[in-house]
């Protein structure tokens, strides 16, 4: 067994780097935003509304946009989803909003959403006022832990009703997954920072970094100083392969490595393998798949245990990674990953099929691969612990924070929301949730009786 | 010059009060037929004729710079614009030179010269002969611009007083013996009284329409209207797609007035394809007169212009302009004469529907709430309530799809009833 350990920095050049990791979608230019906008039909109950799970009301800022009130269409995302401009770049559009558009059905080409409403909010008119005020101070004062989308819209929409609101951040920056898990390329130019300044300017939000919650601050405690709690600490923990090799040198988490990265200023110091292998199918596989080309690995390639049409990612998100080189495996269940102290240099799998009634079995055919590095993308997991050991929120039966309709989990006056509940795990779902957490919060501090937890 | 204009079936050639003419396409007097360099481009590309930019009096009146107002769609497409330019603003004899020199290279393609003098008879009777001497085929009175030239006296202020016309067209067929058009002015109540007086004073034929009274906008920065002219702006002359509908409507008040319905016509208004040539000509105009389309994409059109109608003549079986001249006439009738048992309904082509719910926000807020909404988030539906369905068309116009909607003639079995002898008008006409 030969072991080449061939992971190594500045495979590229600084300026082939930066090139690569510039902006994936270029904003719309004003001439295109006309033809984009002048497309959309103005639908009556327009499908994209019931897609967007903010419930933006798409037709009519885009009419606004149209008409050249793009600062009115900006207010307009804005006030149903305070992120926006991140959901604008990061929102697989493909699968929501525009895959419900009525354009698709006889042009086979919805309107551009996503890239209108960046445009929108790009353009939103910093002469004119901030487009928020706060409602009159309520003395109530929330607590949310996680300054990521969820923690954020959830701050922003009590802070519009005048409640005091302190986050609590366990990283040294907010933003969450948008500042430290989103793919460079489609977030550039510090864009979550210059978003999260875009929410405290509303007032009434303070951040407190470096505050995790069950090191640096109890769930008890911030229950005992506040009103309303609001958990919205993502996952913490990611799921293993189970797989001897697995510990072995060059056996990567792509979560903490896509987290690395976004917080390094000179990319080309980043060390990469020459031949990667990906283990996963969701956008998390995608982004690190891509983002490993785009630093310079000679080969990238996704191992997959089911099919190609079994994958999490969107064929858009899959044809990004196809236009990038990335290359595909598809039925094969990691068997073993052969390497040491030193490095690796070959993964194994057991190619896979479907029996009679459609269950995934392995086959005793091997499928062996060559490689420096392997990334575990098959997804994250919640970590329970934080949340200490008494007076706890109850946990799901995938073991994330149970909630009710109303994002409230088993403790009365704590709420949850973003990916630590069960969900698709996206930004603009985390928003969602933050918004009607918002709201019942709201609800609960506003009303006299004493808060009553409803049923699970 | 393509020879798709002369196909073997159909013939586009024709005649207009005397004048022969390669094609019904002429262009209207106006900026693209101010001089011979523009004019000679216009032949070579295959245009039949052209209606010179008017001729007055030296000196030639001054123009202003920023002259063109534009009215957008939403995709910046124009849907019309205007203009606040004066007649030429070149010296008389220059123009009449060039005529001369057009006309001799160009034997086979019409060339009337515009005039605008002021209303005496002097003025007429000094610019008529050296006009005719120029070889051109005939004049067009220009009774109709709207803007400048009515302050002194001139053009539509002409036009708006029958009494004029009526003594200027006969001045003209008395000092001259081309043919005159008198070209009129839709800056009036009643389109037909210009046009009697027209007839009246021994006109070959009319023209119409000039442009109409216009502001297109107000630049909302500097609260001038436009097109601006250092600051300042005045209302100009609105041409282009968007008046085509008042023009058809006006021609054919002309068509069917019987005092005039023998005065020949060439349509002029936002006609911008082969289509727009068909109904002026289905509506009374013998040939028409192209402008604003030439301005925004050039001579070039004349090719689609001759084409298109072409070859849907050889579908319909036209073998010339005057075989489906004014057909449309004997059915433009007054409201009274409409059949009040005609019944048509919509009906949703739910295979063609592509859910967007236009038609249900048109008819359930400003129509006849007669579109049921029906199905759900992922499948909406929507059918038309019969009983409910007036027939307006609303959801038709609304509708982003060709064939999702189509309006389906109802059989009543009801004879022919007009208002005129309707049992719930109280003054009906007996039968």
């Amino acid at each position: 067994m030969t072991i080449t350990h061939d992971i190594k920095s500045n495979r590229l050049l600084d300026v082939e780097i930066i090139d690569n990791f510039s902006d994936m979608n270029l904003p719309l230019t004003d001439k295109q935003v006309l033809v984009a906008s002048e497309r959309c039909l103005f639908c009556h109950d327009a499908p994209c509304i019931d897609a967007c799970p903010t419930g933006i009301n798409i037709p009519l800022f885009i009419r606004k946009i149209n008409t050249g009130n793009a600062h009115g269409a900006a207010k307009e995302i804005l006030s149903a989803n305070v992120l926006g401009g991140s959901c604008a770049r990061v929102c697989p559009t493909e699968t929501l909003c525009e895959q419900a558009c009525v354009r698709n059905s006889c042009e086979q080409a919805p309107v551009e959403i996503g890239r209108l409403q960046r445009y929108a909010v790009d353009h939103l008119d910093k002469e004119l006022p901030y487009p928020f005020t706060r409602a009159t101070e309520s003395g109530k004062h929330v607590a949310i832990v996680g300054a990521g989308p969820a923690g954020l819209s959830c701050a922003h929409q009590l802070a519009r009703n005048g409640h005091q609101v302190t986050i609590y951040e366990a990283a040294n920056k907010s933003g969450g997954l948008n500042e430290y898990g989103i793919a460079l390329y489609k977030l550039v130019d510090d864009y979550a920072q210059k978003e999260v300044d875009f929410v405290l300017e509303i007032g009434g939000i303070e951040i407190k970094y470096q505050q995790a919650l069950g090191r640096d601050v109890s769930l008890n405690q911030l229950r005992e100083n506040h009103d309303a709690v609001f958990i919205g600490i993502g996952m913490s923990d990611v799921n293993a392969l189970n797989i001897p090799g697995e510990e072995c040198v060059g056996v990567e988490d792509a979560v903490a490595y896509i987290r690395d990265l976004r917080q390094e200023n000179s990319l080309a110091n980043l060390p990469v393998g020459r031949r990667v292998i990906v283990i996963g199918a969701g956008m998390t596989a995608i982004d690190i798949a891509v983002q490993s080309k785009k630093l310079g690995a000679e080969s990238v390639t996704i191992v997959y245990r089911r099919s190609m049409s079994a994958m999490g990612a969107s064929i858009h998100e899959q044809e990004l990674a196809l236009k990038n080189g990335v290359k595909f495996i598809c039925n094969a269940q990691p068997k073993q990953i052969l390497g040491d102290d030193s490095g690796i240099s070959k993964m194994e799998f057991n190619r896979t099929e479907l029996n009679e009634s459609g269950k995934l079995i392995t086959t005793d055919e091997i499928i062996s691969l060559e490689c420096d590095v392997v990334f575990k993308a098959i997804g994250q997991k919640f970590e329970g612990s934080p949340l200490g050991t008494t007076d706890k929120p109850a946990l799901d039966k995938r073991g994330r924070i149970a909630v009710n309709e109303n994002y409230q989990t088993s403790v009365p006056d704590v709420f949850a929301g973003g990916d630590c509940i069960n969900g698709k795990d996206l930004v603009v779902e985390a928003v969602d949730h933050g918004n009607k957490a918002a709201l019942a919060i709201h609800q609960q501090l506003s009303s006299s009786t004493s808060p009553q937890q409803k049923q699970l | 010059m393509k020879s798709t204009a002369n196909r073997s079936n159909t013939n586009l050639a024709c005649e207009f009060i005397g004048i022969k003419s390669i094609n019904p396409f002429w262009l209207a007097s106006a900026p693209p037929t101010d001089k011979a360099y523009n004019v000679v481009r216009a032949f070579e590309a295959g245009w039949g004729g052209v209606v010179w930019k008017t001729l007055g009096e030296d000196p030639a009146p001054i123009n202003v710079s920023s002259r063109y107002g534009v009215h957008y769609g939403q995709n910046r497409q124009v849907v019309g614009f205007n203009n606040i330019e004066l007649i030429t603003d070149r010296p008389f004899q220059v123009n009449l030179d060039e005529i001369t020199q057009v006309k001799k290279d160009w034997p086979d393609r019409v060339i009337i010269v515009s005039l605008m003098v002021p209303c005496e008879e002097e003025s007429w009777k000094k610019i008529l002969p050296p006009v005719e001497a120029t070889g051109a085929d005939g004049i067009e009175l220009n009774f109709g611009c709207p803007h400048g030239m009515p302050e002194r006296g001139m053009g539509a202020a002409v036009g708006q007083v029958p009494e004029y016309i009526e003594m200027v067209t006969r001045w003209c067929k008395q000092y001259c013996s081309l043919p005159v058009i008198v070209k009129l002015t839709p800056n009036i109540t009643d389109v037909r009284k210009p046009a009697e007086a027209a007839w009246r004073g021994g006109a070959d034929a009319v023209s119409l329409i000039n442009t109409i009274n216009s502001i297109t906008s107000v630049n909302l920065e500097t609260m001038s209207p436009e097109p601006s002219v250092d600051g300042k702006g005045t209302h100009g002359g609105y041409c282009g797609s968007a008046v085509k509908p008042i023009a058809l409507s006006m021609v054919s008040e002309i068509a069917r007035n019987p005092e005039t319905s023998s005065l020949p016509i060439s349509g002029i208004g936002g006609v911008s394809n082969w289509r727009d040539a068909a109904e002026f000509i289905s509506l009374g105009a013998s040939n028409v007169q192209v402008c604003t389309a030439a301005m925004l994409y050039g001579f070039t059109i004349i090719d689609d212009l001759c084409d298109g109608l072409s070859d849907w003549m050889e579908k319909k079986g036209y073998k010339n302009i005057s075989d489906f001249s004014r057909m449309a006439i004997p059915n433009t009738t007054d409201w009274k004469h409409l059949n009040m048992n005609y019944k048509r309904i919509a009906h949703i082509n739910e295979d063609a529907c592509i859910q967007c719910g236009r038609c249900f926000a048109a008819c359930e807020d400003t129509s006849h709430q007669a579109i049921l909404k029906t199905g759900d988030v992922d499948n909406r539906k929507y059918t038309v309530i019969d009983e409910e369905c007036v027939g307006c068309n609303l959801c038709e116009i609304t509708c982003p799809e060709p064939n999702a909607i189509v309006m389906k003639d109802i059989d009543t079995g009801e004879p022919h009833l007009s208002w005129l002898h309707h049992p719930e008008n109280p003054y009906r006409e007996e039968q």
